[in-house]
């Protein structure tokens, strides 16, 4: 395979920059790069850092405010005929007709490239063989699942033999196996001469790719290839293995520490990333338990990427101190039996059973379109089961008084407060709607915009906010009645690493405190957090168990320290084909 | 307490979102400047402007004093002559006149000899309302010519008929439609309001942080229906004030019945922009369902046509029509100072209407939420 530097140059951009009407800052200011053949160019950022622009701009579908861009030697604007024959562009939404059948979508992508007679069949044949379709040309394009999606919509960008390939994020809502497959497919691509760009914002996503364009909030971050811009970080990201019981207050003590730049659990381990020039300290001062060990590890991307934004957020969550404490007393607090949804003849949640006990973090683990949410609203009484119960603190939701959902603080997946509010009308109204008034009441929604730096916006609509701060409004809001139990649906989803380390630093802080945390996620990394997790894959849970647990139970001789991503394809592949 | 501060921050955020964003003020206020605009001045049922062909066969001087007549009345402006049948067919047909009359030859000699003189009047069927109040206009002026032609004979018409109207003496056509309008236009923003608003928050997900908040669902139903009533009754003092002082329509009765008989009003569309959001999960269908029991709700109503012309299973059917009440509360208290008995008699079918749809609506909330 060839190198980075020594591929064929399919794509240049100088200064690019992009502003849309209404936004405050660019969505691309004066980007520079270049993306070759030979090996697979990530384009990496967080949401809204500014990568679906920079695609649409190199596919001609926009014209740039300024710079210049230039795609296989042409000017996308102006030679726009040259291009469109030659550049295969995968848009993030599923670009396809749902209501379409598998060979329907691809009979009416040929029909609008002019992919016909003879060129038509053999491209057909080749790529259904490629996808490994064939077996679902008579089925509907919306009853795939989040993979073979994808799969249909690479098939259909490679219609007509494209030089370059322009995918964005082709990786959400697949599942760990189903990426593998996508991914092989494209690095053949890749070895048959293609320019392929994947977008991602996924960070151990960019660590497979052979080099990689780093954007955030539209600005350039980086370029070159994941090992090179983890090179600074080799020998300053230790692991401290066997830290002793409270692994969330020593870490909080270790990020508050000046050599220590970011952090993170990882199962029993604490992983922190050391400043520049900064010795490693004695697991002691930090009150670690008398075995613990310093164990260096390979710096990954995602840690490159928080120290290039300068490290991750201080461990001391300011929220946690203004939460009151709460008693352990060991309770049962969430408890699923036997449940299960059905809608049509489908099972998004398939007979799930799980506890959790009070001052746990619960995780659901999950690409999307698991049934993580499923199970969620069912648990929170906003969907009715079709089998099974779910209870909180032992009381079905659906039927319970206004008292017990008093003790409940929830999170929605989706966005889900008053867009056309401000910011300080949604705290208000939600603090209202949760009996706090007068004195408080103002107490709290100040407290609340300190805390999640809301105060600059706080006359701002809510809609205008960017999507991390919209994150960190809908956390406030569902934790300012000091919740006893705190649901959270994907609450980091679509979130910079930097603010999702910071939803952690308060999680962990109000679990300290007691509150009773379920979580669903898709980063695997996320899990590592998590007292327990449940692996939940296609409606199952496939496994339960501490996130250590779950790893070495699938170690082996050749993998002995297996990530997360590792133990769920394992655990899910031992699924599906019972050995 | 508690239960009041939730609802109140129910409304204000309700409020906010309705008041906040300019757009939607807009859309609160201009559909009513605009149709207390329009409606009295388009949707007029006077008679103006119409075209009359005339064919008088008739020298006499009788005749061409009844034409002069004709010619006279405010409601023709164009007098079309005709020299022949074939012409006066055509003046129909061609729609240049909405009626033509035909005087035959010897009308002035049969007036003369005291006969009944007969006059021939073609009508376009095409444009049967208008022709029919043209006809009636052309009726009167004819018969009072008559009555003239008798009294200077000296002897007076066997029998005649006057028409007063009552609490609308004039027969003021504004008189009728503004109060009617007070009715439509607040039905259109509280319906539209309180189906929209929960169907707009099950689409943003918002719906969802509400239910698993300690709020019930009843409180939910009363935060969406106060701010709709609120919204309701501004919307209907807008109206009232221009239809008293741009219009001058004269306002006879109570406000405090007028308004008394809104708050039921008001509350029986809140229920059932309640049911309908109850049953929607989109705005897409809230709106439809909205209009599709506003059509026939303001069909059924009496304000287009009156009740009582309607066969009698319709006239059953406008029974639980809120709009149908309402409209003669309105009517009745602005123009003949209805008494209170009387409203509260016209009050208790929307009560009961308020009480089915709203119950109903908080059965349908229960039922889709648990």
């Amino acid at each position: 395979m060839p190198d980075a530097a020594t591929g064929e140059v399919v794509i240049r951009f100088e200064g690019v920059t992009k502003t849309f009407k209404g936004m405050e800052s660019p969505a691309l200011e004066s980007v520079t790069g270049e993306m070759r053949t030979g090996v697979i160019t990530g384009l990496v950022g967080p949401d809204g850092a500014g990568k679906t622009t920079l695609l649409r701009l190199i596919a001609g579908l926009m014209e740039p405010d300024s710079g210049k861009i230039e795609t296989l030697g042409y000017d996308p604007i102006v030679n726009a005929g040259a291009i469109r024959g030659e550049v295969g562009y995968m848009p993030q939404k599923f670009g396809l007709y749902e209501d379409l059948t598998v060979m329907e979508n691809l009979t009416l992508q040929a029909d609008l490239r002019h992919v016909t007679g003879k060129e038509r069949e053999e491209s057909f044949e080749r790529l259904l063989t490629f996808t490994d379709l064939k077996r679902f040309t008579g089925r509907f394009a919306g009853k795939l699942s989040g993979g073979m999606k994808q799969k249909l919509g690479l098939a259909c960008a490679l219609l007509g033999k494209p030089k370059l390939l322009l995918l964005d994020e082709p990786g959400v809502g697949v599942d760990p196996i189903s990426r593998r497959e996508l991914w092989g497919m494209v690095e053949d691509l890749v070895n048959q001469g293609i320019g392929v760009v994947w977008s991602t914002a996924y960070l151990d996503e960019a660590e497979l790719c052979g080099t990689t364009v780093v954007l955030n909030e539209g600005k350039l971050l980086f370029t070159g290839t994941p090992r090179e811009i983890a090179e600074p970080l080799v020998g300053r990201c230790l692991q401290l293995r066997e830290p002793g019981e409270k692994k969330r207050r020593l870490l909080t003590k270790a990020l508050s520490r000046p050599e220590v730049s970011d952090g993170t659990i990882q199962g029993h381990s604490l992983r922190l990333t050391f400043r520049k020039g900064c010795e490693r300290f004695d697991p002691k001062e930090i009150g670690a338990a008398d075995g613990a060990e310093w164990v260096e590890v390979k710096p990954r991307f995602e840690d490159a990427f928080i120290d290039l934004l300068g490290g991750g957020p201080s461990g001391e969550s300011v929220l946690a101190a203004h939460t009151h404490q709460i008693d352990q007393d060991g309770a049962t607090v969430i408890e699923a039996t036997h449940l299960t949804k059905q809608f049509g003849d489908f099972k998004a949640t398939d007979d799930v059973t799980f506890q959790v006990t009070r001052g746990e973090i619960y995780g659901l683990l999950g690409p999307n379109g698991a049934g993580k949410s499923t199970t969620f609203k069912m648990m929170c009484g906003l969907l009715v089961p079709t089998g099974g119960t779910a209870k909180v603190v032992g009381l079905d939701l659906r039927h319970s008084g206004s008292q017990a959902r008093q003790k409940l603080g929830y999170m929605a997946q989706k966005f889900s407060l008053y867009g056309n509010l401000s910011v300080m009308e949604n705290l208000e109204f939600f603090s209202g709607i949760y009996g706090l008034t007068g004195k408080r009441q103002r107490e709290k929604t100040t407290e609340m915009a300190e805390i999640f730096h809301l105060k600059p916006f706080l006359n701002a609509k809510t809609d205008s906010l960017s999507l991390g701060y919209k994150q960190r409004l809908a956390l406030a809001c569902s934790v300012m009645h000091e919740p006893d139990i705190l649901f959270l649906d994907e609450p980091t989803s679509g979130v910079d690493p930097v603010t999702r380390r910071e939803f952690w630093t308060h999680i962990n802080g109000l679990v300290e405190r007691g509150v009773t945390v379920m979580v669903t996620t898709h980063f695997m990394d996320e899990a590592e957090y998590c007292d327990r997790i449940g692996l939940v894959f296609r409606g199952q849970l496939i496994a339960n168990g501490t996130p250590d647990e779950l790893k070495e139970s699938v170690a082996t001789q050749e993998n002995p320290d297996p990530t997360m991503e590792d133990a769920f394809i394992e655990l899910v592949t031992g699924k599906e084909e019972p050995k | 307490m508690n239960f009041f501060h939730r609802i109140r921050a129910l409304v204000v955020k309700e409020l906010q979102s309705v008041v906040g964003s300019p757009s939607s003020r807009t859309l609160l206020i201009m559909p009513v400047i605009l149709q207390t605009l329009l409606f009295p001045n388009a949707a007029t049922l006077e008679v103006k402007n119409a075209s009359i062909a005339i064919y008088n066969r008739d020298t006499g001087e009788t005749a061409n004093e009844l034409v002069q007549r004709f010619a006279q009345c405010d409601a023709f402006t164009e007098v079309i002559p005709i020299h022949s049948q074939a012409a006066l067919d055509d003046s129909i047909e061609s729609q240049q006149a909405m009626l033509a009359v035909s005087i035959p030859e010897d009308f002035s000699r049969q007036v003369a000899n005291g006969e009944t003189g007969a006059v021939q009047v073609l009508l376009d069927g095409r444009r049967s309302n208008g022709a029919q109040i043209a006809m009636s206009y052309l009726q009167q002026i004819t018969e009072n010519f008559m009555k003239e032609r008798a009294a200077e004979k000296g002897h007076a018409m066997p029998s005649e008929t006057i028409t007063r109207y009552w609490f609308n003496p004039n027969l003021d056509f504004k008189n009728f439609l503004l109060p009617n309008l007070v009715a439509i236009i607040t039905t259109i923003g509280a319906l539209i309001l309180t189906a929209l608003s929960v169907a707009r928050e099950r689409e943003q997900g918002t719906f969802d942080q509400l239910l698993v908040s300690p709020l019930t669902p009843e409180m939910v139903m009363i935060g969406k229906g106060v701010p709709a009533m609120l919204v309701a009754f501004f919307q209907a003092t807008l109206i009232l004030c221009a239809a008293v002082f741009i219009y001058h329509v004269p306002f006879r009765g109570s406000l405090f019945l007028l308004y008394s008989g809104m708050f039921f009003y008001s509350l029986s569309l809140v229920g059932v922009g309640l049911l309908i959001s109850s049953v929607c999960n989109t705005q897409q269908q809230a709106f439809l369902g909205a209009f599709s029991f506003m059509m026939p709700a303001m069909m059924l109503s009496g304000f287009a046509s009156p009740v009582e012309n309607m066969p009698k299973w319709l006239q059953n059917l406008t029974w639980p029509n809120p709009v149908r009440h309402f409209v003669e509360i309105v009517k009745e208290v602005f123009l003949k100072d209805a008494s209170a008995e009387r409203v509260f008699h016209l009050i208790l079918p929307l009560a009961l209407i308020s009480a089915c749809t709203i119950g109903c609506a908080s059965i349908m909330f229960r039922k889709k939420t648990a």
